[in-house]
């Protein structure tokens, strides 16, 4: 379990973390979500005693993350955003070296990462620096997890990866999470949140919401509609002239048009429209993505600042 | 308006690391006025094609021409001619705002008069005509992200090719950016996107997909959907790429 209790860390005058609270509980899934420069390294480096809190406190199982420093990097796996293993020793060293600054040995906990270390074990005596980004993060996962972790703080681990590769890596996630370990991981990329157990959403060092995905969708507090037509970028100008309107966003070839609850219906949305000449579309309801949900918490957080 | 002339036509682009096959036959023409998608996995070979095609690498053979510029004999022609801006590269951060545009305005070889009256009209456009003299290091990383992006494109480029350019940028700068890219495609500039977010596969008007150093689709978004009976994009990329 990790408790979070009021982390504060400023640089200069910008506020990295401000007074954020948190509760990750033993054996979930939780996932940090949020653009760059939200502060979500900044909250990692303090849990992995990479950095010092300005002020409040932070447990890891029970250990202080400032006394306890020594016995909480026992008990971690961290894989930093940036690629941090050995680029002149090869996969197979950077292993070993791992299990043996932990004191322990590759066999002992090869149960582990056996499935994901097999992907790379035939370029085992390649050196890492040469490696694909796909099989880096393989790999730095590999050795993150080789002492046997109970808590796993995984940074940005999918940024810059296809598609296909962060699936795989998320499917990598959950049977690490069946087998009990405790994960923290952040992702720039909204779409991978409903994979996870519980879910913060943080912009500018500050947690927005904290909540199962599927309960943060459905309560999406304003009106959502899908509108479709044929000259999407006009329609989504058009829009952002409708009276009350709170914001419109193309999702892919869609718009989604946000309206305060119980302002619109699909009727009053068309009309507005045809008075403008645009006639050949459709409004419908839409249930939010997280992305909606993040828009609408961000221009709500602009609109009281 | 997209028209059917092209801007960068590839035959049979071929480029060879060793052994090692990392651009296996491309063949593919971008159109002047077109938003086109670029993807593919990880080491599909998209960063070897976009580097050959900025003339940066010399293919092992093919027949490819950029903005009408032979990519073999006239790379410094084609340099001329097109805009690049990526996630990792962009502007210098030590420099100001301003400092950064005279920079770039004089590798491009603009005139001073031409330089200033773009750089008055394209701050005041994205409202940062306040904030010429802030260092790029202290700015936000959305608006870096705009900035760069009309920067590579101050000299009027035929082409502009960004390599992964919303990567880790909040949702609605996101959207904000592909305004700015819609604003130059009205412009007449021809913009050449890689992308790791699916639905900015659909805001392009063709998008081709790599694998294993081959282009294994290409196609408009919708047309795409339609053959891998797929309800979006990353749904068809999944089905490709996997």
């Amino acid at each position: 379990m990790i408790v979070v209790n009021e982390l504060h860390k400023t640089y200069g005058e910008t506020v990295a973390l401000g007074k954020v609270s948190l509760t990750v509980k033993e054996g979930e899934l939780f996932g940090l979500i949020g653009p760059d420069g939200a502060g979500k390294t900044s909250l990692m480096r303090i849990l992995m005693s990479l950095l010092l809190p300005d002020g409040g406190t932070a447990t890891m199982n029970g250990l202080d993350i400032v006394r306890d420093y020594k016995k909480v990097r026992l008990i971690t796996g961290y894989m930093p955003g940036k690629f941090s293993l050995y680029p002149d020793l090869t996969v197979e060293e950077n292993l070993q070296f791992f299990a043996t600054v932990f004191g322990t040995t590759i066999q002992e906990n090869y149960h582990l990462i056996k499935e994901i270390y097999q992907q790379i074990e035939p370029y085992k005596t390649r050196r890492a620096g040469k490696l694909s980004g796909g099989m880096k993060q393989k790999l730095a996962l590999s050795c993150a997890l080789i002492h046997k972790p109970e808590i796993l703080i995984l940074d940005e681990p999918t940024t810059g990866v296809d598609a296909v590769s962060r699936k795989e890596f998320w499917e990598m996630l959950k049977r690490l999470k069946a087998m009990g370990i405790t994960i923290l991981v952040s992702t720039p990329y909204m779409d991978e949140a409903t994979i996870c157990d519980r879910i913060a959403l943080i912009q500018d060092g500050h947690l927005m919401s904290v909540e199962t995905p599927l309960a943060m969708m459905q309560a999406f507090a304003e009106d959502l509609w899908a509108v479709r037509s044929k000259k999407i970028y006009h329609t989504s100008k058009l829009l952002g002239q409708l009276p009350s309107m709170i914001s419109v966003n193309s999702f892919g070839q869609v718009l989604h048009l946000v309206t305060p609850k119980g302002k619109h219906t699909p009727q009053s949305i068309k009309e507005f429209l045809s008075l403008h000449d645009e006639s050949e579309l459709t409004v419908e309801p839409a249930l939010a993505t997280i992305e909606d949900v993040f828009i609408l918490l961000m221009n709500n957080r602009k609109a009281k600042s | 308006m997209i028209t059917k002339e092209p801007v960068i036509t590839v035959k049979n682009m071929v480029k060879k690391f060793g052994h090692f096959v990392a651009n296996d036959n491309l063949n593919f023409e971008v159109y002047k006025g077109e938003i086109f998608g670029f993807l593919g996995a990880n080491g599909a070979g998209k960063t070897t094609a976009i580097r050959i095609l900025c003339g940066l690498s010399t293919p092992t053979s093919g027949e490819m021409k950029v903005a009408g510029f032979d990519v073999f004999r006239q790379t410094e022609k084609i340099k001329q001619n097109i805009g690049y801006m990526s996630q990792k590269f962009s502007l210098y951060e030590d420099l100001t705002i301003y400092q950064n545009i005279r920079f770039y305005g004089g590798v491009y070889g603009m005139k001073v008069a031409e330089r200033k009256a773009r750089t008055t009209e394209m701050l005041d456009r994205l409202g940062l005509t306040d904030y010429e003299n802030r260092k790029i290091g202290d700015l936000p990383l959305g608006w870096k992200q705009k900035l760069a992006f009309s920067i590579a494109i101050l000299h009027q480029p035929k082409i502009v090719f960004l390599d992964e350019p919303t990567g880790g940028v909040d949702p609605i700068t996101r959207r904000q950016f592909w305004n700015l890219i819609y604003e130059a495609v009205e412009k007449g500039i021809t913009v050449f996107v890689t992308t790791h977010y699916m639905d900015e596969a659909e805001y392009c008007d063709r998008v081709s997909i790599m694998a294993d150093g081959r282009i294994v689709a290409l196609d408009t978004p919708e047309k795409l959907k339609e053959q891998y009976n797929a309800s979006n994009m990353d749904e068809v990329f999944l089905k490709i790429a996997r």
